[in-house]
């Protein structure tokens, strides 16, 4: 599947949304502006912009607890979400979730999870619905290259295939498993082999290409909308960033850092748009579009209110006790 | 309404199979429940009656399946997950503490999760430490789940149909030992609320609380009580125990002054220990002496006969912690 000129534009512009939500959340967090930790994937966007192109309208998305990159591209507003940061009333979850579990039942984005490999099941069970109802409808979950050491992990590759559910699991191999080189915490060098044990395909792609990304996706969606099972993708991509505030990433060096940027996604697409006839002013425009969208919502959020601390029991079930 | 007597298990089938009748969204799952009937038989006939779409058999693969489970409930199904035994909760523990529980209010009321988990547990019959375990207080603990632990058939019918009808993750324990048991049902359909304890038998001197199979030594010492020193002990028997129906319990306390409260489960920080605090808070000052609990013994469950009669609370053991409360 190659992209047409307007995917492509439509997809540096969401990367450039990503990008930019992923900075200002930085610099949120940097000045103190919410507590507790946010784990952002600014140089992996992506897979995240690859994936949406791949699939369709109702598909499902099962992210992680890195998962802003999805939640945008499956439709959610920047305002939404910078106000579930901060733990807004307006926030995506009304500020009961925080970064780590943004998720909206009307665009389909199963709440981004904080176990690394708890939502392969739950996707699996997103998948048996479908399957059930006979609908043609695809859920993709998304998990860290770590994930893959996990029981739940190979319980849901398990269970997916034996059921042939219609789902993708994906895996973003930023080569660091928090802050563990995935090579020390695994013997296999590719993971995408660790499918063949569980009777699905498995393939490698690169990860900082949009068009590569959205090619394989499309392909396990039309396997999983046949009724021919899973597919596992392990996406080759890298974290600009640390996996979370304070990490000054020593654990690897500045070289293959600069190494990664050379390739990045978003750059390489701007490549692409220029060559295909796109000129500077052009892409400038796109910039700044992009620009002045997430600083209106970044504001309007900051000055959005807290949640009353009398509505503390929305969504406790009846039997919950919620004063003391 | 009329009532013909039911084992506790056919009682469970029976309140599945006219849930999976009246609503398609219901469907369950778990090891070795299709075909074969599930180990305890609770399942049998369901699969040929809806077929291996709704009646699904699962690898052994509790975190697996319990997401999945709750994966479908998220998007609209009702599922019921069969664990073969609550030991086995323990494999599933972070899909069904960290995630069923929290979805909902996580997502600011976005999402719910309809799951009922059915289990059973219980010692007895030489199963051991690893089959035979009560784990009920570690659900009860973490927010998340409203808890059935149900002692007659007809509770466990009435119950397991409120529970698959709930829009939030409900745990249904049922009791290993309890399977055979038969006491009369009523037909058609029946629903018992959570958080409605039930008076077993009246009595003024002393309040007995229990639930799930320890309500048959509770009430064995019920008798004792009375035939043998003239006390006459109200029994109560908690039915949920989240919520649990603090008005009946401290009502009857209020009446009685003295309490005990008796589970299987290992007593150190076990239900009998949230029970008997609240309760004093509640009825301090009309209190007579404090509110006594007795539980499983604090080590794993034996093998041997001879030392899981020893584990086991006996209704004279119950006999008693009533008489010591009641200074007699």
């Amino acid at each position: 599947m190659s992209l047409s000129t307007q995917q492509l534009e439509e997809a540096y512009a969401e990367m450039l949304r990503i990008r930019g939500f992923e900075e200002r959340a930085q610099e949120l967090y940097a000045k103190l502006h919410f507590k507790g930790s946010t784990h952002l994937g600014i140089g992996q966007e992506a897979v995240a912009v690859g994936a949406r192109l791949g699939l369709q309208e109702g598909d499902l998305v099962a992210p992680t607890y890195r998962g802003h990159a999805y939640a945008l591209a499956w439709g959610m507003t920047s305002f939404s979400l910078f106000a579930e940061l901060l733990g807004r009333e307006a926030g995506s979850n009304h500020g009961r979730g925080g970064s780590k579990h943004m998720g909206s039942a009307e665009l389909g984005v199963i709440p981004g999870n904080a176990i690394v490999a708890a939502n392969l099941p739950i996707a699996c069970g997103t998948a048996l619905r479908a399957k059930m109802d006979g609908d043609d409808e695809v859920t993709v979950v998304v998990f860290g290259d770590g994930a893959t050491n996990q029981a739940a992990f190979h319980e849901a590759m398990n269970l997916a295939a034996v059921w042939d559910l219609p789902v993708i699991f994906l895996c973003e191999n930023n080569l660091y498993s928090e802050m563990t080189p995935i090579k020390d915490a695994v013997k296999v060098d590719e993971l995408s082999i660790r499918a063949s044990a569980y009777g699905m395909p498995g393939v490698r792609v690169d990860g900082m290409s949009v068009g590569a990304v959205a090619d394989v996706v499309s392909q396990a969606a039309a396997r999983a909308r046949a009724g021919q099972g899973p597919t596992f993708i392990e996406a080759m991509t890298y974290r600009y960033c640390g996996h979370m505030p304070g990490d000054m990433c020593d654990y690897r060096t500045r070289e293959e850092e600069a190494e990664w940027k050379s390739r990045d996604a978003i750059e390489a697409c701007e490549a692409l748009l220029v060559a295909g006839g796109k000129t500077p002013a052009e892409t400038a425009a796109i910039r700044e579009r992009v620009e002045q969208e997430l600083n209106a919502a970044e504001a309007e959020a900051l000055a959005s209110p807290l949640p009353d601390p009398s509505t503390i029991s929305r969504g406790a079930a009846a039997w919950m006790e919620t004063s003391r | 309404m009329s009532a013909r007597e039911l084992p506790y298990r056919e009682a469970i089938r029976e309140a599945i199979q006219i849930e999976m009748q009246r609503d398609p969204d219901v469907f369950i799952m778990g090891e070795d429940i299709g075909s074969y009937g599930g180990i305890y038989k609770v399942t049998k006939g369901l699969y040929e009656e809806f077929g291996p779409e709704r009646v699904m058999d699962t690898p052994i693969s509790e975190a697996g399946f319990v997401g999945a489970a709750i994966g479908a409930a998220m998007v609209g199904k009702r599922p019921i997950v069969e664990l073969m035994f609550m030991d086995f909760s323990l494999v599933a523990a972070d899909q069904i503490l960290n995630q069923a529980g929290k979805q909902r209010f996580m997502s600011g009321d976005d999402f719910r999760v309809p799951m009922t988990i059915r289990t059973q547990q219980g010692a007895g019959g030489g199963v051991g430490a690893q089959h035979g375990q009560s784990l009920e207080a570690l659900f009860m603990h973490i927010p998340g789940f409203a808890i059935a632990l149900p002692s007659t058939a007809a509770d466990a019918k009435g119950l397991m149909a409120t529970a698959i009808r709930m829009d939030d993750p409900t745990m249904f324990i049922e009791h290993k030992t309890l399977y055979a048991e038969k006491d009369p049902v009523p037909e058609g359909e029946y629903l018992i609320p959570f958080g409605q304890a039930a008076i077993r038998t009246e009595g003024s001197d002393i309040t007995l609380i229990s639930y799930s199979a320890s309500m048959l030594p509770t009430l064995k010492a019920a008798e004792l009580l009375k035939a043998n020193h003239g006390i006459h002990a109200e029994v109560i028997d908690l039915r949920t125990i989240v919520p649990v129906d603090w008005e009946t319990i401290t009502a009857s306390i209020m009446k009685t002054g003295h309490g005990v409260v008796i589970h299987e489960a290992h007593r150190r920080g076990g239900v009998g220990a949230e029970i008997a605090s609240e309760l004093t808070q509640r009825t301090w000052g009309t209190l007579a002496a404090p509110i006594a609990r007795i539980g499983g013994l604090d080590i794993p469950i034996p093998f041997s006969p001879s030392l899981e009669a020893v584990w086991h609370i006996q209704p004279q053991d119950i006999v008693n912690t009533a008489l010591r409360t009641l200074k007699k």
